[in-house]
């Protein structure tokens, strides 16, 4: 009986050996031998009732260990053929890979539009709305209303594309603090980006710029607060070491009027080709709104008095990136509009 | 504005260096545009002496032996013809640098350094200089415009510097002038603000003139149009000696730039730049009736002016009259009729001041820009109109070139140019700067300032100079402190008082934002173009004339006919930024601008147009085809949380059968489409473009749709795969409505396969759709879908002769 076992197990090995090649191979040997109905180990349990009672347990006893013994050696064999047949699959699937990605093109915002978008998070954090300008204004809203009457010199210092004699494109975005203050009570914090118009075409100007205004109209606001504020925005934008620098100028819409200059952000101050050697680049005016616009929007200048400001998105987004032409940002060359990235 | 420091020295002492100067100037409001070196090419000449002058036979060349005192003696070659023994000349020794001229010997060709040279085989050690060699003009020195040697005065001491001598060790600042101060339009205004940065004295130049009491009889004058010249002074010189002007005024123009012309001219110019204010001189012997009338023009008037041009004029134009026709474009320039001749024996001065916005007109209407019309446009104060006629008549007694009369007219509309008084509190100034201005300091910046001020209490009164017209109110006084203050003093702080605000996007910029984000996502570029564009555009676009796109808005003085209309579509712009990729060798990509286009209610404008805002997709190359601009078309609406349906429609600028219309429940908002060859071509395209465009401001409406949760169904979906036979009209979107009509549970519709050939009758196609079927409240039984397949089947056969393909 025994030798029964030993020739059953000795057969295993060697078809283990000599067949089982692959998996389904082994799965077949396997099958031969311990397939509950037609498998070697399978049928000599059937087998038990011919055999004499004396010896029965015996023999179930050896039947079991031998299939014990039969599915232990299979599944050792699965678990190598499994492993084989893996590395074999790895090794079909080698590839080079230093072999060119397959691209997955992300595009990106405009130039300007990054620089906006960067502008407002400062500002938002610091609770100003963003109220979006017309492209074409009339009259009154571009000029009279801030403080630039018709006879003012002032509109000679912005070439303006009229329409028709009252209406016009907005050379400044400034007319966003007449609209605002026309239907809003202080508090009032906007930031209004928007496009303007002017009549120059040459490498530096183009006949249609981006701005960005700022406004805020409360109680007691001055000109410390103005320096705070954009001290905090030029941090923000430019690094923590900056500083700005007021110096004066004139907006009819504000008074007093400063130019501010922000120290150079390349060398530190010290002088370079980017600030021509000064220390400071000029980025934006601003000043105290004029009195007469608060007015002009039937607010009390005893009770409230305001801050603004204004600046070129074109300027502030070439500066950053060292690029010369502004006639850039409007030509849509992918070659362009693929390299200037922010985020 | 071009300010001499020689000059400005006039009027005030300044101790500091040109550059510190420089700097003051930008502290205090006066921007430095250039700080012109006079002499700066200019180096190492010095006085020579030549003690020995011997003719090179058979040339015109001398050899000469210079003394250059403490620089040693040199043998030096000389060709001009004036060039002698005993002369001082500037000699420019080995290393000097000088201006090179063409063989003319007047016009400048750059600097040249001198070096050691041998003419003829003698020795040359350096060169002696002509007046054009050192940048000097006959205005600058007398005999520098002689075409020879210069030649320096017997005293000039041998071997010094000659810049100083010549006027060269002067600087030019071109300073730029704010429009709020008219009244620093000249050097004496200038010389004003220096005087106040520095805390130095104003040297007034002198006023005073005697007149002989002479009266020039029957003379009249008369102001028509007093709201366009309100003060309008005029005086009578006679005996008029016509001559050369000194050389003190004809250097300080030649330093500006201003040609000396005559004694006269030059004092009416030279009164220009000093104080501000223009000026004129008529030859009284040209005008006739004994009368200067200031009008209006007539209709068609005419007049030549100075430079012999002839304008025709209108009623809107001002000018100046005798009794009989037009003398003068007022504020602009004179006529060629009463113009100053060498002849001229008697004069009448004219200063006046005229309304700023009517010489602004006349002047560009005209397009005739001078610098009497530039000063007006910015504004001239009548401070300056009383004095400057005191100053050219003191000149006129200064340099003997005619006699003053008692003949003085000043019409007027009873302005003051005496100081006025203002009252401002010292409190509310400290509340513009937010920073306490110490009252000392208040009132030394005032005073430095002419304001003559006063403290009483919190009240700062000042005594307001004429021409200081800005001055209105406290916050021009806390402008006036600061900037002499200082604005380094404004110290940063963060709006103590103010109340907190909330901040950010609204939900229209937050969609906006995220739809730019989502198209970056799917690898287009944001672009920005132009809002206006060319006419020529609509025609790139194939409009018909009474396309609505053509009905666009006009910029009235446009840079040029290219960007003379307002966009009423985008789709140009894209087409031109593809045409430049394709161009620069950008063989594919995809692009987009979120743009403004702008529909006019009325033409000409009568009220705000409608600024609609626009989405324009541009792809291109590569593996781009219609179906890709869809695929853009749905990601824009997925991010809207919208569903967009597409119908074949036409453009004429797109491909007749691969354009659809883009509708969003039931409207219409776009449309998207392949570009039409006859477009493509002559732009010069190297490959397809598609082009969509999306009307956002019709969508808007849906912005404030969310992203909803639908829990997900217990049950499990089961999917069917139809292959259908039909006609070849029907069309993918017409199988998919019936297909959704007929049963509620069809959850996805997804087309994979079309075929047409063998297999199938020649006038049908075969499509192959997948259609998911998601359960309810329960699971499907066993047969239901079938079921509904089998309902579906028989609405396409029913509704569409469509056959399941066997």
């Amino acid at each position: 009986m025994n030798d029964r076992f030993e020739s059953i197990k000795q057969e295993i090995l060697e078809g283990m050996e000599q067949r089982a090649q692959s998996r389904a191979a082994a799965f077949e040997l396997r099958k031969q031998f311990l397939d509950s109905k037609t498998g070697k180990i399978g049928q000599m349990m059937k087998e038990m009732k011919n055999i004499a009672p004396e010896e029965r347990a015996n023999f179930g006893k050896g039947v079991n260990e031998l299939k014990e013994w039969a599915q232990q050696k299979f599944t050792e064999l699965d678990e190598k053929m499994k492993e084989k047949e893996l590395t074999l699959r790895y090794e079909m699937e080698k590839i080079d890979v230093t072999m060119p990605a397959e691209v997955m093109e992300t595009g990106k915002l405009h130039p300007i539009t990054q620089m906006r978008n960067q502008l407002i998070d400062v500002f938002a954090g610091m609770g100003f709305e963003v109220f979006e300008n017309r492209e074409i204004e009339n009259d009154y809203y571009n000029f009279t209303a801030l403080n630039t009457p018709k006879d003012h010199p002032a509109r000679d210092m912005q070439d303006t594309f009229y329409l028709s004699p009252e209406f016009l494109l907005a050379t400044q975005t400034s007319a966003a603090q007449i609209h605002t203050m026309e239907s809003k009570k202080p508090p009032i914090k906007i930031l209004s980006p928007g496009k303007v118009f002017r009549s120059d075409d040459d490498a530096t100007h183009s006949p249609m710029f981006h701005q960005m205004e700022g406004l805020v109209v409360d109680k007691k606001i001055t000109l410390c607060d103005l320096k705070g504020m954009l001290d905090m925005f030029v941090q923000k934008i430019y690094g923590e070491g900056t500083t700005t620098r007021l110096r004066p100028s004139y907006f009819p819409f504000t008074e007093p009027s400063v130019e501010v200059d922000v120290s150079c952000f390349e060398c530190g101050g010290k002088g370079c080709k980017l600030c021509k050697g000064t220390g400071w680049i000029e980025i934006l005016g601003a000043g105290i709104v004029n009195k007469k616009v608060l007015e002009n929007c039937g607010i009390d200048s005893n009770e409230y008095s305001g801050l603004a400001f204004g600046i070129g998105l074109e300027r502030a987004t070439m500066l950053k990136y060292g690029i010369n032409n502004i006639k850039m940002f409007y030509e849509s060359d992918l070659r362009v509009l693929k390299q200037i990235d922010d985020n | 504005m071009l300010v001499p420091l020689s000059w400005l020295k006039e009027y005030v002492e300044i101790d500091i260096t040109p550059q510190e100067l420089e700097k003051k100037l930008f502290s205090c409001g006066f921007e430095v545009e250039e700080l012109i070196e006079v002499g700066k090419d200019v180096n190492g000449v010095v006085v020579g002496l030549v003690e020995e002058c011997d003719p090179i036979p058979e040339t015109h060349l001398h050899v000469c032996k210079v003394n250059a005192g403490s620089h040693g003696s040199f043998q030096i070659c000389c060709g001009a013809d004036n060039v002698k023994a005993g002369g001082k000349f500037p000699v420019a020794l080995v290393g000097a640098s000088v201006y090179m001229t063409a063989k003319d010997h007047k016009t400048v060709e750059g600097t040249m350094t001198i070096k050691k040279g041998k003419l003829r085989g003698y020795d040359s050690e350096g060169m002696l200089c002509s007046g054009v060699e050192l940048g000097v003009s006959e205005n600058m020195f007398p005999g520098a415009g002689y075409n020879g040697l210069l030649v320096l005065p017997e005293d000039a001491e041998i071997g010094a510097d000659v810049k100083p001598m010549l006027g060269l060790d002067d600087w030019i600042f071109d300073v730029s002038i704010t429009a709020n101060r008219p009244d620093c339009q000249s050097i004496l205004g200038i010389a004003r603000e220096v005087a106040a940065a520095l805390g130095k004295e104003l040297k007034m130049p002198s006023l005073d003139y005697h007149t002989t009491g002479f009266e020039k009889k029957d003379f009249h004058v008369s102001v028509d149009a007093q709201d366009l010249c309100p003060r309008y002074i005029a005086h009578y010189v006679y005996d008029v000696k016509i001559g050369e002007s000194p050389l003190w005024m004809k250097r300080r123009l030649a330093l500006v730039g201003q040609d000396a012309i005559s004694n006269i001219v030059d004092i009416t110019n030279y009164v220009m730049l000093e104080m501000g204010q223009p000026m004129h001189a008529f030859d009284c012997d040209y005008l006739e009736g004994n009368a200067i009338q200031v009008r209006r023009a007539g209709e068609d008037e005419k007049i030549v002016t100075l430079d012999s041009q002839e304008y025709t004029l209108n009623s809107n134009n001002l000018v100046i009259c005798d009794g009989v026709k037009p003398v003068a474009l007022a504020g602009v320039m004179g006529g060629l009729n009463s113009e100053i001749r060498d002849t001229t024996n008697e004069v009448m001065f004219e200063s006046a001041k005229f309304a700023r916005d009517n010489i602004r007109k006349t002047s560009r209407s005209l397009g005739k820009r001078t610098d009497a019309s530039a000063k007006y446009e910015k504004g001239v104060d009548e401070y300056s109109t009383v004095n400057a006629m005191k100053r050219a008549l003191h000149l006129i007694e200064e340099l003997g070139c005619g006699k003053v009369s008692a003949t003085h007219v000043d019409i007027n509309t009873g302005n003051s140019i005496d100081p006025r008084e203002m009252k401002v509190s010292i409190c509310r100034v400290n509340d513009v700067l937010g920073i306490e201005v110490p009252e000392n300091e208040i009132l030394r910046i005032m005073k430095n300032l002419q304001f003559a001020p006063s403290i009483t209490g919190d009240e700062l009164t000042l005594q307001v100079p004429a021409y200081r017209e800005d001055m209105e109110d406290y916050p021009d006084v806390a402008e006036e402190v600061i900037r002499m203050y200082g604005y380094d003093h404004v110290v940063p702080t963060f709006m103590p008082e103010a109340k907190v605000t909330m901040g950010g996007l609204n939900r229209k910029q937050k969609k906006e934002l995220k739809l730019k984000k989502t198209l970056c996502s799917i690898g287009a570029y944001e672009c920005i173009h132009y809002s206006f564009f060319s006419p020529s555009d609509l025609d790139l676009l194939r409009l018909p004339e009474d396309a609505p796109e053509r009905r666009a808005i006009r910029i009235l003085n446009p840079i040029n006919e290219e960007l003379s209309l307002m966009r009423t579509t985008l789709a140009p712009s894209m087409l031109n930024a593809i045409a430049r990729n394709y161009k620069k060798g950008n063989s594919e990509g995809r692009l987009f601008e979120l743009g403004k286009k702008f529909i006019p209610e009325e033409l000409p404008l009568t009220d705000y147009p409608d600024e609609r805002d626009t989405l324009c997709v541009g792809i291109f190359g590569g593996k781009e085809s219609f179906f890709t601009m869809k695929g853009i078309a749905e990601k824009v609406a997925e991010t809207l949380f919208l569903s967009f349906d597409y119908q074949p429609s036409s453009r004429p600028w797109l491909h007749p059968y691969q354009t659809a219309a883009i509708t969003c429940e039931g409207v219409e908002m776009g449309y998207l489409g392949k570009v039409a060859y006859e477009v493509a071509e002559p732009l010069d395209f190297r490959g397809d473009a598609y082009l969509m465009e999306i009307d956002m401001k019709l969508l808007s409406q849906w912005y404030d749709r969310k992203a909803s949760f639908t829990p997900l169904s217990k049950f499990p979906e089961e999917s069917r795969d139809l292959s259908l036979v039909m006609n070849k009209e029907i069309s993918c979107g017409q199988v998919e409505k019936v297909i959704k009509n007929a049963c509620a549970y069809v959850n996805d519709i997804r087309l994979f396969d079309v075929y047409e050939g063998e297999q199938i009758p020649a006038d049908k196609k075969s499509m192959a759709f997948s259609i998911a079927f998601r359960p309810k409240e329960q699971a499907f039984e066993a047969d239901s879908v079938d079921k509904y397949v089998n309902k579906i089947l028989k609405n396409l056969k029913n509704q569409l002769d469509i056959e399941l393909r066997s």
